[in-house]
């Protein structure tokens, strides 16, 4: 999956887009859950808003994140996600509806 | 074994907002001298994980890298409270994080078990009110 076919199917805005390819989804908040089961290259969908999602999405390697239920994301995840070249989206959708676009 | 890079760096315990940037700049070191990324991913989650350990639950410590031709080896020492019962704090979920830290997405009593999870050996010396200090190994 490309980024720009995440972005299609959640409605979602990006705030930073890099062409990192997306291999794989992972869905959840608590930062050491992600680490312990987030592939590697995945897009990651959390409601979970400031900078550490970053840190941990450039040590876990994940390529994107994707803020649920129109949270509004933190200035320094902004500035973190696009020093890193991390792909930063935004959608209305909650983390259910998105899974589901996502997997359909 | 002899050390080929040796990393030290003092982790600041006052900042739980922005933190893990010795493992981060651990991991661009490693990736600079050319190691392989499925190693370079366990030692940045382990490392980032000991490292955060220090900043919420020890106020800060000292972080040091030891590289060598066959392993890596991350040590993470603080002066804090110390662990009482480390069997119990190893166990998936069990954290004593307050509210204050869960709501920055740390506290799911997950971090350990990841530190054993990504090394290939690990060891916590802890003593209450003195501190605590982990040792984590990785075959190169
Ligand atoms: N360096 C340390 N000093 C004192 N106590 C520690 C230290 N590291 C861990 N602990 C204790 O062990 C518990 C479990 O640690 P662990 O890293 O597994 O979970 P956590 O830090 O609470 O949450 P998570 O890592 O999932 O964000 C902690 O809640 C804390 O009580
Ligand atoms: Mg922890």
């Amino acid at each position: 999956m490309t980024i720009n076919e995440v972005k299609q199917r959640l409605d979602a805005d990006a705030v930073v887009l890099s062409d990192k390819p997306i291999e794989g989804v992972y869905a959840g908040d608590f930062l050491s859950r992600v680490m312990s089961k987030a592939p590697s290259g995945c897009v990651w969908l959390t409601v979970m808003n400031n900078v550490n999602v970053a840190g941990v999405a450039v040590l876990a390697e994940i390529n994107a994140v994707v803020l649920c239920e129109g949270v509004v994301p933190d200035a320094l995840l902004c500035d973190k996600c696009r020093a890193e070249g991390i792909s930063l989206l935004t959608t209305p959708l909650d983390v259910f509806s998105a899974c589901v676009r996502l997997g359909s | 074994m002899s050390e080929l890079i040796h990393l030290h760096y003092d982790v600041d315990g006052e900042d739980f907002v922005s933190c893990g940037h010795a493992s981060e700049d651990v991991r661009r070191t490693l990736k600079s001298i050319g190691i392989s990324g499925e190693v370079i991913r366990k030692v940045s989650i382990a490392m980032y994980e000991g490292e955060i350990n220090m900043v919420i639950h020890a106020d800060g410590g000292v972080a040091d890298v030891s590289i060598c031709e066959d392993g890596i080896v991350v040590t993470l020492s603080d002066t804090g409270k110390g662990i009482a019962d480390i069997d119990q704090a190893m166990q998936e979920g069990f954290s004593t994080a307050t509210d204050e830290i869960r709501e920055l997405g740390f506290g799911a009593g997950m971090g350990l078990p990841n530190m054993k999870k990504y090394s290939d050996s690990m060891d916590i010396k802890s003593e209450v009110g003195k501190g605590t200090v982990v040792t984590l190994k990785f075959n190169l």
